[in-house]
């Protein structure tokens, strides 16, 4: 799996073409992680009776889900076709189950977040915030099958293991925006997930950076490597604020901040990934930083 | 209808590129820069949105000379299509040919196709957005034509017609170079050689090379055939953060 296979030995061609996603990819990930985590702590904390807790989750889970799609509309190359995404289901896509997933988790995380706002529905608006925050678990970890399903080593080989850290990640970011929004007499549950969604994410992390093999290298060098740094020292700044001095305001606040900023982070460190690693499968010429002499990135922008 | 097919020669190619340009003209594929590549005779680099033949060229000195090696890449038209497979409007279909083609009045330009394909052939093209490919002349079939690349070459090196006949005509190629002592002659793209992972391809070579050599990667796998894995660590990601915000919540009821 890490050995010689498919490196090409062609002058300046690797044997993969760059992933082509802008940066609004990567931010989605973290944003709909955010959104659905959000999603399902805020039925967790409705069932609980935590309801200042419950309304604030469920405000970010509808505020996360109407920025999904124009963050996804946006990297389309032809923008005003999007709603070809929902003409037909195609299971083996995991990008068309994803679209789905969010349409419906869309609708159900706005009508439950409106029902809060106006007052009115609250019971149709209960049922909505439950199946948002059923939805929500997909929602947060559909996005890692989606980069396993490629043939770019980094990616591929963590298909397994990346679900695993997009899981954590959303729930640190979860507990760290309520964290941010919510008093601390009323965010313990957002203090115990931030810190221990924290937790999680970085041992994911490691987890799933020890299974690339030979592409690990794109997490260390190249220009996936600060993102990566700058997550782990996010997410663990954030996990000792959250988890140490959360009673506070102001550090309940900075480090949910944090473990925000982190999260965010390692989402662009493994979107960042992508096309190191494709470049990698091509003959030494071909350099780290994507920078390769082939015929993609050197293109002339005409017509 | 049967499955159609490449074989493409590469002991008979002449590196023309008569193929490339066909292919440009008869599919209106949008010029894509006159470069100088520093690589021999190549200057279209591999395929893209705007190259769907091209001609690699291999100019190595050796001891007994200069080595010339030259073969014609194109799509490969897969049994397992990774670029079908992720595609989630339905733009990327199976014809009745067997081919897998894209239809330029629905793609939305989301780019799953691209690092999906284990060949590196389908790209997005710059200034329009949508993913293009070899379409092995979608257009000219129906009309009982040959594809433009396959009428063009000159020498015979790209053959085209029901993929088993192609598959055939390989095999007896390969025997025939082996007997004249062809050391390195090779099929690629067939089920059982180069196209194990893919559940063979539609375009299968003859090769005097290792697939490297070409920039062809030797083991090609369609991403989808381990997918099930993923899908199931997904569900226990998904199941452990249901437990965790279970957890947290009730672990914060109490001081």
């Amino acid at each position: 799996m890490s050995g010689a296979p498919n490196v090409s030995e062609y002058p300046g061609r690797p044997v993969l073409k760059r992933p082509v996603w802008t940066w609004e990819i990567p931010v989605y990930f973290f944003v709909g992680g955010l959104a659905g985590a959000s999603a399902l702590l805020g039925l967790a904390a409705d069932l609980a009776g935590q309801g200042a807790l419950a309304r604030n989750a469920r405000m970010a889970a509808a505020t996360g889900a109407m920025v999904s799609p124009l963050l996804l509309i946006s990297d389309l190359g032809r923008p005003e076709r999007f709603a070809n995404m929902l003409r037909v289901f195609r299971p083996t896509s995991p990008m068309s189950v994803g679209s789905w997933t969010l349409a419906l988790f869309g609708g159900a995380a706005a009508a439950a977040a409106a029902a809060d706002v106006t007052g009115r529905g609250r019971r149709l608006g209960r049922v909505a915030g439950a199946a948002a925050g059923l939805l929500g678990p997909g929602l947060a970890t559909y996005t890692a099958v989606l980069v396993g399903q490629t043939s770019v080593p980094a990616w591929a080989r963590a298909r397994r293991r990346l679900p695993a850290v997009f899981a954590a990640s959303a729930a640190a970011s979860a507990g760290g925006l309520a964290c941010v929004v919510t008093p601390p007499g009323q965010a313990r549950a957002a203090r115990v997930l931030a810190t221990g969604g924290a937790i999680a994410e970085l041992a994911a992390g490691g987890w799933m950076e020890a299974g690339l093999g030979d592409h690990a290298i794109v997490y260390r060098r190249g220009r996936s490597a600060g993102w990566a740094r700058a997550a782990r020292a996010l997410t663990l700044t954030g996990a000792g604020l959250t988890g140490v001095l959360g009673g506070r305001r102001w550090a309940a606040a900075m480090g949910g901040a944090a473990l925000l900023g982190g999260s965010l982070c390692m989402r662009l460190a493994v979107w960042r990934a992508g096309p190191d690693s494709a470049a990698l499968t091509g003959p030494p010429d071909v350099m780290l930083d994507g920078s390769w002499r082939g015929r993609t990135t050197s293109r002339p922008t005409s017509g | 209808m049967t499955r159609v097919g490449f074989f493409t020669d590469s002991s008979i190619c002449i590196g023309c590129k008569a193929c490339e340009v066909a292919c440009k003209e008869w599919n209106l594929v949008p010029d894509d820069g006159l470069r100088f590549l520093a690589n021999s005779y190549d200057n279209s680099g591999g395929l893209g949105a705007d190259t769907w033949r091209h001609v690699a060229f291999v100019e190595q000195q050796t001891e007994d000379g200069v080595r010339w090696l030259m073969n014609s890449d194109v799509c490969k038209h897969c049994t397992r299509a990774a670029c079908l497979e992720v595609c989630p409007t339905g733009a990327l279909f199976r014809t009745e040919f067997g081919t897998v083609v894209v239809q330029d009045d629905v793609c939305n330009g989301c780019g799953y196709c691209v690092p999906a394909c284990p060949f590196g052939v389908i790209d997005r093209r710059q200034g329009d957005g949508r993913a293009f490919k070899c379409t092995m002349c979608y257009d000219r079939l129906g009309l009982d034509l040959l594809p433009a690349c396959a009428k063009a070459c000159p020498t015979g090196s790209i053959s085209f017609g029901p993929l088993d006949e192609m598959e055939e005509r390989a095999r007896a190629r390969l025997d025939r170079l082996r007997r004249d002592g062809v050391a390195g002659a090779r099929l690629y793209g067939t089920a059982d050689a180069g196209g194990e992972g893919v559940g063979g391809t539609g375009s299968i070579f003859l090769l005097l090379d290792r697939p490297e050599v070409y920039g062809l990667p030797s083991e090609p796998e369609a991403p989808s055939r381990e997918v099930a894995g993923a899908w199931g660590a997904a569900a226990v990601a998904a199941g452990a953060l249901v437990l965790g915000v279970v957890a947290a919540v009730l672990g914060g009821r109490r001081r």
